[in-house]
């Protein structure tokens, strides 16, 4: 994150004359340990007011997120296939109770163990399709900004081709390609993973090779080339450590917006199998229905899970946004002084 | 302070103090600064980066970033700035105070033309004013500032206009309200020596005619002796020193001003050449050459259809073993092009140029990659030089770990530290990361990055201009120090005719794209032959009032002053 930091005014350039001065300045600022400098960290230790506020807002949400996905078989009172309990049946569409503490839906699940499990499925999906479209994406601009030429020209092109395509109509085709449109859990996970990750490769590739390209006449690009640097020593120490300052802001923005494809994909019947993985969207759209006859705990509950973990993932993005620029980040108000009398 | 005072000043600053919010905490830029300026005087602010003197100028026109608070009091003809609101601070910019910035390219809109841009202030000023009032107005002020058939130029757009007719515009403009201050900040570091002697011109003109104070900030002392009636000498936020100009050059009173003005390299006095034994001399006539450019052209190609750009029109020169070759030259005389071809980061296209016995022209990266580690190369900004996420350590041991692959990393760190030790730095630095350290150090980083393969050929692309005057020095003194123990040759490009003579051993003059003179340095700056050669010598301000009051006058009888009348 060095290169976003501006030097702060009066830093500049002290007299060569007093470098033990400045040598002990340095020290303090090398003291912070390693994990205060890790990207959330940092960000929440810089933030005042507002801006730390959405962070820790986003950030605590996306903390409930990942802590129900992993202790989801502890949490949840039922499985997310279950209708019936030791032998009785939970009976369809029962409202709120005291055994089902956000009621049941027209196939007599338990609204609450679905909207627990869910966060499963919602977590994979997010982790797989933002691993593959971040590593395929990453690599792809490297090559494309650094070699340039008619290679990055044809990339170029085919990202501004599936860009330009409609996403949703896009993760549709991909997951009938892959699974024939329904399957088991990890086949569902795995084709809309895929096609979220397709659809998120252009994101990575653009901004990976708009940075590379920015840095390639970097001085210090050149100062390697001028020693005789090869090529893959120029792409991996130089370029990719430096073009990587932005992934953190997209990586959380795609996260989100993964959540929702996923949701979509679910709504539209393109999902998962009830019976093979708990979805959201799937439950959304069996509870259209359930709307218009004043059941709203089937459609609610899920409605609020991808509310909330979209609002908390994008939180922690648009936070981490506004807190590498030094132009948007607030800072804390010096203790104020009396102004000095002066007479004129 | 009574008003009879304020009267007298049209400027009076009490007691300013600025502080700035950033991540490292509170930085105080301007501590407690007090200054009065005079009708009519032209006051300039010296120090160096980072002491205060453009936040100290900026908070007249109450131009301070967000970040800031000040407080203390800023007078304009009987106003106190600190504290107005924006709205009333718009009143005053303009009508009172004006300013002149650095870059004029970037300080004006691209899409407009100039009578619009002129027009800007006039509209806020007097919202009732019509189209053909402000073309009138506009002009009487660019032909105010000297700028031929003013009528039909008002209608171009600023990419029309050199950079110093530009910087003549932003002067209009800064008059057309008839402002009776105006700041300005750097006006011009961003020009070339020969147009900075114009706009020099211009300005003590201006002064002349309409009786304006004037503010200018400067590093640059040969701009301050040519130009200023009194000086402030700033040094971390304060005003330590303020005196006329001919006696601050005189008798310096504050230890910091004399090494300031001891650092600034003046021109003619200890010149390379001279100062090298007669038996030194020859030997370095004698010596064999290890770069020999023959009629070399270096063309960058044109876009769609449009005829390629020549940078460098068929120029000879050779650079000798353990000789240091300075090449002199105005933005975009093909100097840094030639420094790249050198280096293999440019591709030639015409005649010959032979580096360390390897032709250049058409030469393949394969077959040159040998070469490369003979030669170093210093980069101008040493800010971007550097990646930001390597160890100084491994910034310097980069070229060992390409080209010296048998070494263990205890060896390699050893060599560093070495290095560290040649270029005057401690060790432990080699931990460190370059944005902790300060320019200078960055610079003698990169030098000792350039040198950790011992080449036998050094190009230095303006390895001082980014840096501060007394850090220059230094860095100047410890090249020339390395130059005479490791006896490289060296191409030193500047733009700074000063710097290259203290420097080199021969002097080449570059002047768009073609070697004008070519020489030792004595040769080139007492005896020269071109006319473009006397230009540039006598354009260059001196750091001394008296004898740049001299060197002023034999320039105006043979070029004139650059102003109109």
């Amino acid at each position: 994150m060095t290169l976003s930091n501006p030097e702060p005014i009066g830093e500049g350039d002290p007299a060569e004359a007093d470098l033990a001065a400045e040598a002990s300045a340095v020290a303090s600022r090398r003291s912070t340990p390693w994990y205060l400098r890790l990207p959330i960290i940092s960000h929440l230790r810089s933030s005042v007011g507002l801006q730390r506020g959405m962070l820790i807002t986003g950030v605590v949400l996306v903390g409930i997120l990942l802590l129900t996905a992993l202790c989801a078989p502890l949490i949840a009172p039922y499985g997310f296939a279950d209708t019936s309990a030791d032998g009785t049946r939970f009976g369809t569409q029962q409202p709120p109770s005291a055994a089902h503490l956000l009621g049941t839906t027209v196939t007599g699940f338990d609204v609450l163990s679905r909207v627990i499990w869910g966060t499963r499925t919602a977590v994979a999906v997010m982790a797989c399709a933002v691993a593959a479209s971040l590593f395929i994406g990453v690599a792809l601009g490297l090559l494309s900004g650094y070699v340039g030429g008619w290679l990055d020209r044809l990339l170029v092109m085919v990202a501004d081709a599936v860009y330009a395509f409609p996403s949703l109509l896009l993760a549709i085709v991909m997951s009938i390609v892959i699974s024939g449109g329904q399957s088991n859990a990890w086949g569902g996970i795995a084709a809309a993973a895929i096609s979220i990750t397709v659809v998120f490769i252009p994101q990575y590739f653009r901004v990976i090779r708009a940075e590379v390209v920015r840095l390639k006449a970097e001085p210090f690009v050149e100062a390697a080339k001028v020693v005789g640097t090869g090529h893959r020593r120029i792409m991996g120490t130089h370029l990719l450590r430096n073009a990587t300052r932005t992934l953190p802001l997209i990586f959380t923005l795609n996260a989100s917006e993964s959540i929702l494809t996923l949701a979509a994909l679910g709504f539209l019947g393109f999902g998962i199998e009830p019976t093979s993985a708990s979805e959201w969207g799937y439950d959304l759209n069996r509870a259209m229905a359930d709307a218009t006859s004043g059941i709203w705990w089937t459609g609610m509950f899920p409605g609020l899970a991808i509310a909330l973990a979209v609002l908390g993932v994008t939180l922690v993005g648009e936070s981490i946004n506004d807190l590498n620029d030094p132009r948007l980040r607030t800072r804390r108000a010096r203790r104020k002084t009396p102004r000095k009398q002066v007479t004129a | 302070m009574t008003a009879t005072q304020n009267e007298e000043s049209r400027l009076a600053i009490r007691e300013l103090d600025v502080h700035f919010a950033t991540d490292g905490g509170d930085v105080h830029a301007v501590d407690g600064v007090s200054l009065e300026v005079a009708p009519g005087e032209i006051l300039a602010i010296v120090g160096e980066s980072g002491s205060g003197k453009s936040v100290t100028a900026r908070s007249v026109l109450g131009l301070l970033p967000e970040t800031a608070e000040a407080s203390g009091a800023v007078i304009v003809s009987g106003t106190d700035l600190v504290g107005l609101s924006q709205a009333q601070l718009r009143a005053m910019r303009g009508e009172d105070v004006s300013m002149i910035f650095q870059e004029p390219s970037s300080a004006m809109n691209p899409v407009f033309p100039i009578w619009w841009q002129l027009g800007e202030g006039l509209r806020a000023h007097r919202p009732k004013i019509t189209k053909k009032e402000i073309r009138a107005e506009a002009i009487t002020a660019l032909e105010s500032v000297g700028i031929p058939d003013a009528a039909e130029r008002i209608d171009r757009y600023p990419h029309e206009f050199s950079g110093g007719q530009k910087q003549r515009i932003m002067i209009a403009m800064a008059l057309t309200l008839g402002a009776e201050l105006i700041v300005a900040d750097e006006p011009t570091t961003a020009l070339d020596v020969t147009v900075q002697a114009e706009i020099l011109g211009l300005l003590r003109d201006i002064r002349e005619r309409t009786g304006t104070s004037i503010i200018v900030i400067t590093h640059n002392m040969g701009v301050v002796a040519d130009l200023a009636d009194s000086v402030a000498v700033m040094f971390q936020g304060q005003i330590i020193e303020r005196a006329g100009v001919r006696e601050l050059f005189a008798n310096p009173r504050e230890e910091y001003t004399q090494k300031l003005l001891a650092a600034v390299p003046h021109l003619g006095r200890n010149s390379a050449w001279t100062a090298l034994e007669p038996a030194q001399q020859e030997a370095l006539t004698a010596a064999e050459p290890v770069v020999v450019a023959k009629d070399l052209v270096i063309e960058y190609p044109g876009r769609m259809g449009k005829p390629a750009f020549r940078a460098v029109k068929g120029v000879d020169f050779e650079i000798r073993a353990g000789e240091v070759y300075g090449l002199v030259g105005e933005s975009g005389s093909g100097k840094t092009t030639i420094g790249r071809a050198i280096a293999g980061l440019e591709r030639t296209t015409g005649g010959s140029l032979s580096v360390l016995g390897h032709e250049m022209n058409g030469m393949r990266e394969k077959a040159f990659k040998p070469l490369r580690r003979r030669i170093g190369f210093v980069f101008q900004d040493p800010a971007t030089s550097f990646n930001p996420h390597l160890t100084i350590e491994q910034c310097i041991a980069e070229p060992l770990v390409v080209h010296e692959q048998q070494l263990t990393p205890a060896e390699r760190g050893k060599r560093v530290r070495d290095l560290l030790e040649a270029v005057e730095l401690p060790g432990r630095y080699a931990e460190r990361y370059p944005h902790e350290l300060s320019g200078g150090q960055r610079q003698r980083i990169s030098l000792a990055r350039a040198l950790v393969l011992e080449p036998e050929l050094l190009v230095a692309d303006e390895p001082t201009s980014a840096l501060d005057v007394s850090v220059q020095a230094t860095v100047l003194d410890l090249f020339r120090e390395l130059q005479t123990r490791l006896g490289f040759a060296a191409l030193f490009i500047s733009h700074d005719l000063a710097v290259v003579d203290s420097l080199a051993h021969r002097i080449g003059v570059l002047f768009r794209g073609d070697l004008v003179e070519d020489g030792h340095g004595p040769d080139v700056l007492q005896r020269p032959t071109h006319e473009y050669t006397r230009k540039l010598i006598a354009s260059l301000p001196v750091p001394d009032p008296v004898e740049q009051e001299k060197r002023r006058a034999a320039f105006q009888a043979e070029w004139g002053s650059g102003t109109p009348g």
